[in-house]
């Protein structure tokens, strides 16, 4: 879902900007206060991970591939400020380093991958750990969901982006969207519940760490 | 030197990605929209390329190159994500 350069216009791409910046500044200032010795390396695998992981695209249907996004999966592990920084170095990198995702859409990119889907995974992942009570059922039936809402949603977002810069009418372009990425989630929700499990089982002391 | 937690999750990520050349070819969803409604045409070349497409160049083999930058950025953002994390809590 990284969004090339020409793709959006100048109001969308500055706004999408500002919006992100400042997203991404607030979530130093909180991650700042909430960051203890364990979270340094964990945060050094997770951007690694994650980087890794984005390059693996499954086939969905009709010759459409997705990718881990990962933003829940981030926030999950690290809480959604530092999880939303994770994912901001993962595609700051990308574009940088790989042109993957426009320099002119990185807000945009930062907005809808980063914060947005960090956020909508964590709390929906929350929400459903609270319900079902704490527990491994529990974690990842809340990490499928969070997951797989991180992604139906950026690509909401995604989709009224474009929308906003003329490419295609939201009517047409949102149902594109998020049509293709309620599968896409799917893939989403089975990576991120099968790393919860494999810690689950391995390192569960490492799940506890977004609470900090 | 014996191996801690994030040694192995390193190790994996950096397994993750020698397995990039098999990942599908195919268009992620975003780029199939913009093909099937018609505004793929409007993407712009990047003004300066470094390692485009995971791809890194100046090496024969396709499958190799892709690899090779898989491990590439796979060390950056281990780097990167690593020393965010120091700078965050020292900082406090």
């Amino acid at each position: 879902m990284h969004i090339p350069d020409g793709f959006l216009n100048t109001a969308t791409a500055a706004t999408t900007y500002v919006v992100s910046a400042g997203g991404v500044g607030y979530s130093i200032r909180q991650a700042n206060r909430k960051l203890g010795d364990r979270h340094v390396p964990l945060m050094g695998v997770m951007a690694a991970f994650i980087f890794a992981a984005q390059m693996l695209n499954f086939p969905v249907i009709g010759g459409t591939s997705g990718h881990l996004i990962g933003g829940a999966l981030a926030a999950i592990l690290l809480g959604p400020w530092a999880g939303s920084l994770i994912m901001a170095c993962v595609l700051i990198v990308q574009c940088l380093v790989f042109q993957d995702g426009g320099l002119t859409a990185l807000g945009a990119n930062v907005f809808n991958m980063g914060l947005m889907a960090c956020f909508v995974g964590y709390y929906l992942y929350r929400a459903v750990v609270s319900l079902m009570g704490e527990g491994r059922r529990s974690t990842l039936v809340g990490g499928f969901a969070g997951a797989w809402a991180s992604v139906f949603v950026a690509s909401i977002f995604c989709a009224i982006e474009l929308a906003v810069s003329g490419r295609s009418p939201l009517g047409v372009a949102l149902p594109a969207m998020a049509g293709v990425h309620a599968l896409i989630g799917i893939g989403e929700g089975l990576i991120t519940s099968a790393v919860l499990a494999f810690l689950t089982a391995t390192r569960a002391d490492l799940l506890g760490l977004q609470k900090v | 030197m014996r191996l801690k937690w994030w040694h192995v999750g390193l190790l994996i990520a950096l397994g993750l990605a020698l397995f990039a050349p098999l990942a599908s070819p195919w268009p992620d969803g975003l780029e199939r929209v913009a093909e099937d409604k018609g505004f793929i045409e409007a993407a712009l070349e990047p003004a300066l390329e470094i390692i485009p497409d995971y791809v890194f160049p100046g090496l024969g083999n396709e499958a190799l190159a892709t690899i090779a930058a898989g491990l590439v950025g796979t060390l950056i953002l281990f780097g990167v994500g690593y020393g965010l994390g120091a700078l965050l809590k020292e900082r406090r």
